[in-house]
């Protein structure tokens, strides 16, 4: 047993170091990611010009920028199979569980990338307090894990199916809704200055939803990925 | 199909008896009559989720082409339902809490629900190849599902909430029932109950006639 779940982190690290490999060749998500996340990042700043905003609108809006900047690239890593057509080796090659797992590590690491960049820009346009920064990376760093949990089983459904790209926000919002609003719950706590245990609850949603999240894909991945 | 007319019957009384008996509510008055029809269906909404999940299950171990239909049409019905639920309620909030929508927890989990729906008929429409979009719509609606506790159980714990802590989900009734009130309550909930499974049953009926025609054609 001990020996088999060994083999499934190896496992794992092999399909994800494949996927980095692929994607530093073409970049293609880390641009699409990045792009999307500076150009909303500076529609909002412009267009709300010099005002101070409460905490309330800022917690709300970096979670939109990071919403929408993720619905842009976390798809990419399996209708990149699709379209390349090499879907079909990769299930020869690796079981379910070592994919799904490998495109999840991978899709993590994209996120953090993404928000090693898109946050201190946040922070520099919309001149927000950062007394609370290093708790407000704490639900960062949830949230990334959140969102990765919640979309990756998504992206890896409409990898196969024939409209793609509108349909990834389409059915991955409803299931990302309820870990946006303890998101925005929390850092709007974070950000007026609170410490982590006034935003305690929502963060034990937030780590509940992520562990279902992952066992539901672990366990769906397999039918999608047949098929 | 006898049981039809005993539904047919209940219901009848039970509108009759909604509309007669003194209001549920005091404060809130005759508005609050709603609440006999607007419950059950935010109820019919959770069960159809639940059929269509599943069936989502059944079809993906066994393949069988009619569970995929069954898990289509129950998530139909809930998708009706859940409209209802919503527009019923948007009224009452309208009348109790001043205005239509407010973003109350509850009515969050009841928008999400509709967006899962629709995002569930999205995919439906996407997949052209049946089998394909039988095993793909299996996976987001047991997927979805698994946020239902969430949504009924935890978020309205967690944001502060302007509907009573009442009926059947909490323990600390802030809204008491008196017994007659109860029983007209319980009555409708089980009736509607039945009236989905009543629909529910001429769908899968003509599901498989259908599928029979199909197979026997070719």
């Amino acid at each position: 047993m001990g020996d088999n779940s060994a083999g499934l982190v190896s496992k794992s690290l092999a399909v994800f170091v494949k996927d980095l490999r692929l994607e530093l060749r073409s970049r293609y998500g880390l641009n699409a990611i990045f792009m999307f996340g500076i150009t909303t990042l500076a529609v909002v700043s412009f267009s709300l010009g010099q005002a101070a905003l409460p905490p309330k609108v800022l917690g709300a809006l970096f979670w939109i920028i990071i919403f929408f900047s993720a619905m842009s690239g976390l798809a990419q890593v399996f209708v990149r199979e699709e379209e390349q057509q090499t879907a079909l080796t990769l299930r020869l090659t690796a079981d379910p569980d070592a994919v799904f797992l490998g495109k999840l590590f991978f899709n993590f690491a994209l996120l953090i990338l993404m928000a090693a960049v898109i946050t201190p820009l946040f922070f520099i346009f919309t001149d927000a307090s950062t007394a609370g920064a290093i708790n407000f990376l704490v639900i960062l760093f949830i949230g990334i894990i959140d969102l990765c949990a919640a979309t990756t089983l998504v992206a890896a459904i409409i990898a196969k199916a024939a409209v793609k790209g509108a349909l990834f926000a389409v059915l991955a919002f409803p299931i990302l809704l309820p870990m946006l609003i303890a998101l925005t719950l929390s850092s709007e706590k974070i950000m007026s200055g609170e410490s982590l245990s006034e935003a305690a609850k929502m963060i034990q949603f937030l780590i509940a939803y992520a562990i279902v999240m992952i066992t539901a894909s672990i366990l769906l991945f397999k039918y999608v990925w047949q098929e | 199909m006898w049981w039809k007319y005993l539904l047919f019957l209940g219901m009848s009384v039970i509108i009759w008896f909604s509309f007669t008996t003194p209001a549920p509510q005091q404060v809130i008055g005759e508005a609050s009559r709603i609440f006999y029809y607007h419950i059950p269906q935010a109820w019919i909404c959770v069960v159809a989720f639940a059929m269509s999940a599943y069936y989502s299950v059944k079809y993906l171990k066994k393949r069988n082409p009619l569970d995929d239909d069954l898990a289509a049409d129950s998530a139909r019905l809930g998708l009706l339902f859940c409209l209802l639920a919503t527009l019923t309620g948007a009224v009452f909030a309208k009348v109790t809490w001043g205005s239509f929508w407010n973003w109350d927890p509850r009515e969050t989990s009841i928008f999400i629900l509709l967006l899962i729906y629709g995002a569930y008929f999205a995919l439906r429409s996407a997949v052209e190849d049946e089998e394909r979009r039988a095993a793909l719509t299996s996976v987001y609606a047991i997927f979805a599902f698994v946020t239902v506790p969430f949504l009924v159980f935890v978020l309205p714990r967690m944001v502060p909430s302007l509907h009573p802590t009442d009926s059947v989900i909490s323990k600390n009734l802030k809204f008491t029932m008196g017994p007659q009130v109860r029983t007209i309550f319980f009555s409708s909930l089980t009736l509607f109950t039945v009236l989905f499974f009543w629909i529910f049953n001429i769908l899968k009926k003509t599901n498989s006639i259908r599928r029979k025609m199909e197979t026997s054609a070719v």
